[in-house]
């Protein structure tokens, strides 16, 4: 077995090897303040029906309004892809029956959508792999149908109803659930730099069908996929990913063949189940749609977007490479969100760079990951943080110190200058105080000096501990060692 | 005095605004004999109170700059009337009621017309003789047994027997063309893009324009310059610099060039219509204009075009209505049951014939033998008009291969009925402005209509071609009231 599939993610059924494959259809939430095709407001949470215009209701008569500003976002989504832009494309009618859906038919990008091809970089342990982006194109969103308010009927909410989504669709590139993984947080990080999506998946701003096939390892032709709808977070989508790549795996060693359908992932049995056949699949009937003219804009439309596109997460890794010295791992955990990089970056304003990048990513996030809290929900502000760091760099507190007033901090987003002068935990670096306090030491264990000076070095250790007991923690541990060094050996 | 009901548009405008008459006068006069014209069932809805209201409104603080000063109008049952039941004739919508206007009709409101009723017509537009509307067929005035055309048939109806000075309608494959040609007046279809489609209940997208139904042809260029406006609202309307149809309006055609297109020449078509054909073409000589032979190759094919465009369109604009947000609801045991109970019961035969042709011409395996083949179709029927408006400008043919027909008489035979729209739906699939002027009388002196087509956004040429062809023709018709005895 060669070095490549090591680490590869592989499914093994009766000592037969299968590779996955799989390929991601997102639906992203555009960022913004009206929808689609009319002036309605997007507030997520709203009361039902409360943000509905007649176009959204699809009242006789009303007709689709482009909102320029889902364009601009389409394209700058796509430039942040590194994508081809059409100047050219074309809205289609994708007509189904559903109650939420108010017009029977959902207008979507069919043959030519606003964005083609282009691709996202994944950071794996292993190095880069480059993820190729199919297209991307601009739809309408559905309303929401709510099963389990009313006993005998459904209620519709037409609030979410002609919201732009972008689709963007993955090509069949992504081999593993944790490259799925990677590929999402990327694309939702680009997203979120650009502006774009607000990426959350709770709030339904993103959302995934997930294309699924197996092959052997060492064949070329893909497999039958599988298509599993409506995966909402990417624990699931790695789930559903996993049982699907099996119960493929295990219907062909038995012989038997993948159907190719739609499934759904059962979020209480982690299971994938059928939904519809290709068979039953629907017939959406596409056509251009006649309420609305192609698309088109010219090329200084897509360079205005160009000059608004800020630093990407790839070109903000690089720099902090290359100008702070950090590692590639410090480097993509703190620009992987727009956040902790804009946090690291006001914190390095007037600190350090590697130890703030050591409390960033050590205590802060070990802070918020257990109070389950965003880096923009800090309960330290950057500011505070900075000055923390600043006591450590000058020797005013030492780094066990500072984890205490951290403590204190995380409860309330003090001032650590005020902590350290409330509770007096200035360290104590004055040179003759730490003498006087090595002699008391030494002074009250004259049988262990002995036995150091006699060779038993390990006792060194348990003098500094003696000098900081009673320096109650305060002194400064490295003028400590240099001073209980230069008493015992002198 | 004369008659207020045999006064035109414009004469009635400038009597108003001579203080002559007022807009209670006029309001009261045509809902008096809009009262006593049941039997042709014009109307849908009437407005006639607040009618009376809006009058003694204008009449109090009238405003004479308007172009349309307290003119009572009813109209079409298709365009969207805030606070007015727009049905479009079809059960689905019989009780629904608009919380906003459309945008035609809010530039008629705006210009000081008031609105008299909603005027009957097939349902969703669909059908050529009036005969499909939920709430019954409509009489024409010119004799008890016939049909006033469609889809605008009740708008043609209650202009030719005087229920409404002048009215608006929406012409998919010749709905203003060919009942203005039915009843004998005049009816204009304006380029695609002319008139908004905000708030007209929609048919074909891409076909659907709404344009003026009057007495005569001054009066239409008058409400074309009312009606027609660049409308945000509509991803389709068209901004360009819309002329004074009505000031601008000129007799002199002197030295413009006509194409007579040989392929109208149809089989079976009546000699009448023939010598129509000829006698417009020497009053155009008379004019001074050339007449130039042309050829549109591809017009065999504009019908069967149509018929699948303008499905294809419709099936998917009427998938709104399911009984789910508004309009006609038929309670199912769950969501699939419902809809169909609710679009069995809701729809006519003719609204789920053409639903059904448009499903069947979209749906994968077929789409690119229909759908998109009639669009290709299209595009060389469009070429054809392009061709011959390089050399001429502007074509002359009959508006209708027959003279109306009789209730009843094609109501079960949808081809020979679709067939009725054959000199009109090329117009639409290109997106042309065309026109339709009363020219002759056939041997049951029932009005025939001359069709002048012209360049896009030319509505301004054929205006003035039909003005001065109205002067040579002097057409004539005698309508007895026999619905009133």
């Amino acid at each position: 077995m060669d070095e490549m599939t090591k680490d590869q993610y592989l499914i093994e059924k009766n000592g037969n090897k299968y590779e996955v494959i799989i390929g991601l259809e997102v639906h992203a939430q555009v960022l913004s303040e009206s929808k689609l095709f009319s002036t309605s407001a997007t507030i997520f949470g709203s009361e039902p029906n409360t943000q509905v215009s007649l176009v959204d209701a699809a009242f006789p008569g009303m007709l689709p309004v482009i909102n320029e500003f889902c364009v601009k976002q389409a394209v700058k989504t796509g430039i942040g892809l590194n994508a081809k832009i059409n100047k050219k494309s074309i809205f289609d009618r994708k007509n189904y029956f559903y109650a939420d859906l108010p017009q029977g038919y959902q207008i979507s990008q069919y043959k030519d959508p606003i964005v083609g091809e282009g691709s996202i970089v994944l950071d794996l342990p292993s190095g880069h792999k480059k993820i190729g982006i199919e297209r991307l194109h601009l739809e309408q969103d559905a309303g929401k149908s709510i099963h389990d308010i009313d006993p005998s009927s459904t209620l519709v909410d037409l609030n979410r109803s002609g919201v732009a989504l972008m689709e963007i669709v993955s090509k069949p590139d992504l081999r593993s659930p944790e490259e799925v993984n990677l590929y999402i947080k990327k694309l939702r990080s680009i997203m979120r730099y650009l502006g774009t999506c607000d990426g959350n998946m709770q709030e339904g701003s993103l959302r995934a069908d997930v294309n699924v096939s197996v092959r052997k390892l060492g064949t070329d032709k893909l497999g039958t996929r599988c298509e599993i709808k409506n995966v909402n977070s990417i624990k699931f989508m790695q789930m559903a990913i996993e049982y699907e790549a099996n119960r493929q795996a295990e219907l062909l060693e038995g012989g038997k063949t993948v159907d190719q359908e739609t499934r759904l992932f059962d979020t209480k049995k982690n299971q994938t189940r059928s939904m519809r056949s290709k068979e039953d699949a629907h017939d959406y009937r596409y056509f251009p749609d006649p309420d609305l003219l192609p698309l088109e804009f010219d090329d200084v439309f897509i360079e205005d977007i160009k000059k608004e596109i800020p630093e990407l997460p790839d070109q903000k890794k690089m720099r902090f490479i290359e100008k702070f010295k950090l590692t590639p791992y410090e480097a993509t955990i703190l620009v992987s969100d727009l956040d902790t990089s804009k946090f690291f970056e006001k914190v390095i304003a007037k600190s350090d760079v590697k130890l703030s990048a050591n409390w960033i990513t050590g205590e802060l996030f070990a802070l918020l990951n257990e109070k389950n809290l965003e880096i923009n929900q800090s309960p330290i502000s950057p500011e505070n943080l900075s000055k923390l760091i600043n006591l450590i760099s000058d020797g005013t507190i030492s780094g066990k110190i500072a984890k205490t007033i951290f403590e204190i901090m995380s409860k309330g987003d003090k001032d650590p200058n005020v902590i350290v002068q409330e509770k007096g935990l200035k360290q104590e670096s004055d040179p003759k105080a730490l003498e006087d306090l090595i002699q008391k030491v030494l002074s009250s264990n004259e049988d262990k000096v002995k036995e150091y000076k006699n060779g038993k070095d390990k006792l060194f250790g348990f003098f500094v501990g003696q000098v900081m007991k009673e320096s109650k923690g305060k002194g400064n541990p490295q003028m400590i060692n240099k001073i209980l060094k230069e008493k015992l050996n002198g | 005095m004369t008659n207020l009901l045999d006064l035109s548009l414009v004469q009635l405008v400038n009597r108003i605004k001579s203080k002559d008459i007022s807009s209670k006068e006029v309001t009261v006069t045509y809902v008096e004999r809009s009262k006593k014209s049941k039997k042709l069932n014009s109307y849908i809805e009437e407005t006639f109170e607040s009618a009376f209201k809006q009058s003694e409104k204008f009449d109090m603080k009238p405003d004479f700059n308007k172009k349309l000063p307290g003119i009572p109008f009813a109209i079409k049952d298709l365009f969207c009337t805030k606070n007015v039941k727009t049905t479009a004739s079809s059960k689905m919508l019989e009780n629904f009621i608009p919380t906003y206007e459309s945008t035609v009709t809010q530039n008629l409101w705006n210009e000081g017309a008031i609105l008299l009723g909603k005027l009957n017509c097939d349902e969703f537009a669909m059908g050529s003789s009036n005969e499909t509307s939920n709430f019954g067929n409509v009489i024409s005035p010119i004799d008890d047994n016939l049909v006033p055309g469609g889809s605008s048939g009740g708008s043609a109806s209650a202009l030719a027997a005087k229920l409404t000075p002048a009215t608006i309608g929406t012409d998919t494959g010749g709905s203003i063309r060919q009942p203005a040609s039915f009843t004998g007046t005049v009816g204009l279809k304006p380029t695609y893009g002319s008139c908004s489609r905000y708030g007209i209940v929609a048919f074909a997208s891409s076909l659907d324009q709404a344009g003026p139904m009057t007495r005569d042809v001054k009066d239409c260029a008058l409400l074309l310059e009312v009606m027609s406006s660049f409308d945000p609202k509509d991803s389709t309307s068209i901004n360009f610099k819309r002329p004074n149809y009505f000031s601008d309006l000129n007799k002199n055609i002197k030295g413009k060039k006509i194409g007579i297109p040989k392929e109208y020449r149809v089989d079976g078509m009546p000699s009448e219509i023939e010598k129509l054909w000829e006698n417009g073409k020497e009053y155009l000589k008379d004019c001074g204009a050339e007449i130039i032979d042309i050829s549109l190759p591809h017009t065999n094919y504009a019908l069967p075009t149509y018929y699948i465009v303008a499905p294809a369109e419709a099936s998917s604009n009427l998938a709104r209505y399911d009984g789910v947000k508004y309009g006609f609801r038929a309670d199912g045991e769950n969501l699939i049951d419902m809809y169909e109970k609710t679009r069995s019961q809701g729809f006519g035969d003719e609204v789920k014939r053409r639903i059904m042709i448009g499903t069947y011409v979209l749906s994968s395996g077929y789409y690119d033998a229909y759908y998109l083949k009639a669009q290709k179709v299209r595009k060389l029927i469009k070429n054809d008009f392009d061709d011959a408006f390089n050399k001429v400008d502007a074509i002359l043919t009959p508006s209708t291969p027959s003279s109306a027909f009789k209730i009843g008489d094609k109501s079960n035979d949808p081809v020979s009925m679709y067939l009725n729209d054959i000199f009109t739906v090329p117009v639409n699939l290109a997106g042309l402005p065309g026109i339709s002027i009363p020219a002759g009388l056939d041997k049951n002196n029932y009005p025939l209509g001359l069709q002048i087509i012209g360049k896009p956004f030319d509505e301004q040429g054929i205006l003035d071609i039909a003005y001065s062809m109205e002067e040579k023709i002097n057409f004539k018709l005698d309508i007895n009231d026999w619905w009133m005895k």
